[in-house]
């Protein structure tokens, strides 16, 4: 089973790597949508909640088109067919593709997170940067593996990225919705306040009964 | 019964101090909303059993559940929002957990139809749908605990009232109400599981007298599931 998705997640960050298709579109659609804010909010700089909305809002919706082109490749190349040829079992497709995405979103906010401190948020990024980059791996937890099963789900689909778009978006409104309240208190003008901790339990909780939900049901995706 | 609910609530229920004659629509409102909850849970069991056992029934089960619990959806949103407007004032109130939790509930189910659309073949547009099913039905009571935590209580807190809160002559009416309107709800499953039972066959049969043996013959565009 480790061996298994080891050699999986290798050959999605090789492929990545090699073709560098997903992440960059990321980074650069994240950056774009800072420049949307900016002007559409008619602001030079955001702070507290309105900060931790435009911040989770961009990153979400960055999420989405790496969700899209989540299993394109084995959809196209016949990947699937070799996957369930081989004597493996079918969850380590679902913690190889989870964990790739998870490693995506990071790479993103590496360069995301810094470049929206730059161009939009107010008070200096430095002051909560520990409980910031806490609150964002829960958060790409929960994307991650919700955005997995999304995934799974459209990919056989005729639309596919509508379907995508269309049921991403209310499944992850929580977590969302949560990362945002949990952040507030950390990019307040004067000073980082205490993080809320109801709402990094209510993170943690999400991500696990995803995880247990798409564990269970991902199996019946694979089968053709 | 519905009727029956319906004569409790304009002629026995006393009318509510605060917000008078309107409060009523408090006996379609409430009673819809749990049903059409309850109904996405069950949607949800029946998919479970569907990709337990592979039988077409379960999976046309939970379609059905479904797809009368989305039309009750629109019909809470309306009522709500009739409420809303009546008793708060507004017609959407954002800081609302209720109204916030029941329209994302809404939307998500509001996708069932685009995705089976979108799968061809049938056995796979069952799978999937069961399984999609399954994933929303427990997004319902998670999503009502999320955001139910975010926000701060404006709305008349069901549980509440039916603990204790409201006077027995309303309790017997909102009883009476749920009552009916489960029963309505189940009424119409099974008329519409009867109804695409006898399509089905007179499909069938029709086929058998044309002698033609394709499959092609269906009119028009349709994703509900086939037996």
């Amino acid at each position: 089973m480790r061996s298994t998705v080891a050699a999986l997640l290798a050959k999605e960050l090789t492929l990545e790597w090699r073709t560098r298709e997903a992440v960059p579109a990321m980074v650069l659609f994240s950056i774009a949508t800072y420049v949307v804010f900016h002007f559409g909010l008619d602001r030079d700089r955001v702070v507290g909640d309105l900060a931790a909305g435009v911040l989770w809002v961009t990153l979400l919706f960055a999420a989405i088109l790496g969700i899209n082109r989540m299993f394109v490749a084995e959809h196209e190349q016949g990947g699937f067919d070799g996957f369930l040829l081989a004597p493996v079992d079918r969850t380590a497709m679902l913690i190889a593709k989870a964990t790739t995405l998870f490693c995506f979103l990071c790479v993103v906010e590496l360069v995301a997170v810094p470049a929206f401190a730059l161009l939009l948020l107010g008070p200096p990024l430095t002051q909560a940067l520990p409980q910031l980059v806490l609150v964002l791996l829960l958060t790409n937890v929960g994307i991650a593996v919700v955005g997995t099963l999304v995934a799974g789900l459209a990919i056989q689909t005729r639309a596919r990225d509508l379907i995508v778009s269309l049921l991403a978006l209310p499944l992850l409104v929580p977590v969302v919705l949560a990362a945002t309240r949990a952040a507030t208190p950390l990019l307040q003008d004067g000073g980082a306040g205490a993080l809320p901790g109801n709402w990094m339990a209510i993170l943690a909780i999400y991500d696990l009964l995803f995880a247990l939900i798409a564990y269970a049901v991902f199996d019946f995706l694979l089968e053709d | 019964m519905l009727t029956g609910a319906f004569a409790l609530v304009f002629f026995y229920a006393p009318l509510d101090v605060d917000q008078g004659f309107v409060q009523k629509i408090f006996y379609v409102h409430v009673p819809m909303a749990l049903v059409a909850l309850v109904g996405f849970i069950v949607g949800g069991a029946f998919a479970v059993m569907h990709l337990r056992t592979r039988e077409s029934k379960w999976d046309m089960r939970s379609y059905v559940a479904i797809h009368l619990s989305v039309i009750l959806a629109v019909g809470v949103l309306v009522t709500g929002s009739i409420w809303a407007r009546a008793s708060w004032g507004h017609w959407w109130v954002w800081d609302e957990p209720m109204l916030v939790s029941f329209l994302i509930v809404f939307l998500l189910y509001a996708t069932y139809w685009p995705l089976r659309f979108a799968l061809e073949d049938k056995e796979k547009q069952a799978r999937y749908a069961s399984v999609f099913a399954v994933v929303a039905g427990a997004f319902v009571p998670l999503n009502f605990a999320a955001v139910r935590m975010a926000e701060q209580y404006i709305h008349p807190q069901t549980g509440a009232t039916i603990a204790g809160g409201l006077p027995p002559k309303m309790a017997l009416t909102f009883v009476v109400a749920l009552a009916g309107m489960s029963l309505l709800f189940v009424t119409l499953c099974k008329y519409e599981l009867a109804s695409k039972h006898a399509t089905y066959r007179l499909r069938a049969l029709r086929r058998r007298l044309a002698g033609d043996d394709d499959e092609l013959t269906l009119t028009g565009r349709s994703a509900a599931p086939q037996l």
